[in-house]
């Protein structure tokens, strides 16, 4: 059963005109825009915005991008862009975007899978699906019991892991599937049971992100460690290019 | 904003009108988009019950709703994340037959779909009834598959697909309409594609 609980969620806004103020190149497929938005448009840890692309005969395409920045106050948001291939957006947005350009977003979206950073949370993420799961762990590391959420995520192979500098402390666990790295604590290998069972508690809302098999996957092991199914909150990634 | 994205042309292909505005062909894949751990529900306890402003309540089982009869849905469903998916077939119990059963009352104007995961989903009462919404538990000839709600979810294609409730337990007849989970987080209540009703205010 679905738990209810959960934060107030802001309305959705408009569609505004933001400006690319940055452009951070996180993993050979992944980069992350970071966008001024005319008017601010409050969003919670999880949640996500709309890219509409429009070409000069009316034709547009739009696709949903999670923010990776926490809430900070600020009128700027962080998106974080997977680049899909053949992806008719993200290609766009790695190959053509600059610095300065204009660009039209509208959110926040999705008022589920949030995060408000005041009870404990355990984000389970894999590939890409760590962006919003970020959000949540910038905003746990900005309280002052930074306890409250501990990350585990997923990855193929070191150099696929995006945020790489944030990726280490008492808060965070990496588990690659492909390939570790030369002073991995554990061998290369799917996500298990004993990777998530240290971090179960039973008072925490837990947050998985990632591909239908990875959710599918982790949600399982979750369960056999023990974790309530209405405690467990997912967003799944499909291949939207 | 009234200018257009510079530098993006756009890879359109020759325009299909099955498509709604602001969506594109996800072609031979299907998105999973779920907010919950998908259930594992067993059709020899599966229930599918209307309650609320009807003359019958009524509550089927998995053997009870097929005896009903099959119909068919052949034609395209559209979700809010701007896929679409083509020319797909479902097979259930078409709700018309359903509610012909339960009878609701004059003062009947909406639904909330119920599901076995707690998930709710409102509908005026006019998009499930005149042939187009149904009960469906095969697609492309084949069971339903889980993931997609199996065994049995609500199909409303003409509607955006998260009212297509998955793993649907029931539907409560109500006299107003009653925001349900996506609803109450920002979602529109009706949820037209062809009018792009993907948010409240839209």
């Amino acid at each position: 059963m679905i738990d209810d609980a959960g934060p107030e969620v802001p309305a959705v806004g408009p569609w505004q005109a933001g400006t690319v103020v940055d452009i951070r190149t996180e993993t050979p497929r992944v980069k992350t825009l970071r966008i001024a938005l005319p008017v601010a448009a409050p969003h919670l840890a999880g949640q996500h915005f709309l890219v509409r692309l429009t070409a000069p005969d009316g034709y547009t395409a739009q696709r949903s991008y999670s923010v990776a920045s926490p809430p900070d106050g600020t009128a700027e948001i962080e998106l974080t862009i997977e680049r899909l291939t053949d992806g008719e957006v993200s290609g766009f947005l790695h190959d053509e975007l600059v610095v300065g350009d204009a660009l039209e977003v509208r959110g926040p979206i999705g008022g589920w899978f949030v995060w408000s950073g005041t009870t404990p949370a355990l984000l389970v993420g894999g590939g890409s699906g760590v962006v919003p799961l970020v959000a949540m762990l910038r905003l746990a590391r900005r309280t002052p019991n930074q306890a409250l959420a501990h990350l585990v995520v997923s990855v193929r192979t070191p150099e696929d892991l995006i945020y790489a500098s944030e990726m280490s402390g008492p808060d965070v666990t990496v588990i690659h599937t492909r390939t570790q790295p030369p002073d991995g604590p554990r061998p290369a290998g799917r996500i298990a049971v004993d990777d998530l069972a240290p971090f179960v508690r039973p008072d925490a809302t837990t947050f998985i992100c990632g591909s239908t098999g990875f959710a599918e996957a982790a949600s399982n092991l979750l369960v056999d460690a023990g974790v309530a199914t209405p405690t467990i909150r997912v967003e799944r990634f499909g291949p939207t290019g | 904003m009234s200018g257009f994205t510079r530098g993006f042309l756009g890879r359109r292909k020759p325009s299909d009108p099955r498509l709604p505005p602001g969506q594109y062909d996800t072609g031979r894949s299907w998105p999973v988009l779920t907010a919950e751990v998908t259930p594992k529900l067993d059709t020899a306890e599966w229930t599918f019950g209307i309650d609320g402003l009807v003359e019958q309540p009524v509550s089927w089982t998995w053997d009870e709703i097929h005896a009903l009869g099959a119909d068919t849905y052949r034609g395209d469903i559209h979700c809010v994340t701007t896929w679409s998916k083509l020319d797909m077939t479902f097979t259930g119990i078409s709700v018309d037959t359903l509610l012909a059963i339960a009878k609701p009352q004059p003062s009947a104007t909406h639904v909330l779909a119920t599901c076995h995961t707690g998930y709710t989903t409102n509908l005026p009462l006019a998009d499930v009834t005149g042939g187009k919404a149904w009960v469906a538990w095969e697609v492309d000839g084949a069971p339903l598959p889980r993931e997609h709600g199996g065994p049995a979810r609500l199909l409303v294609p003409h509607l955006y697909f998260w009212k297509s409730a998955k793993w649907v337990s029931g539907l409560r007849v109500l006299d107003h309409d009653e925001p349900g989970f996506w609803e109450e987080r920002g979602y529109h209540d009706r949820g037209d594609p062809w009018l792009e009703q993907r948010y409240q205010g839209d």
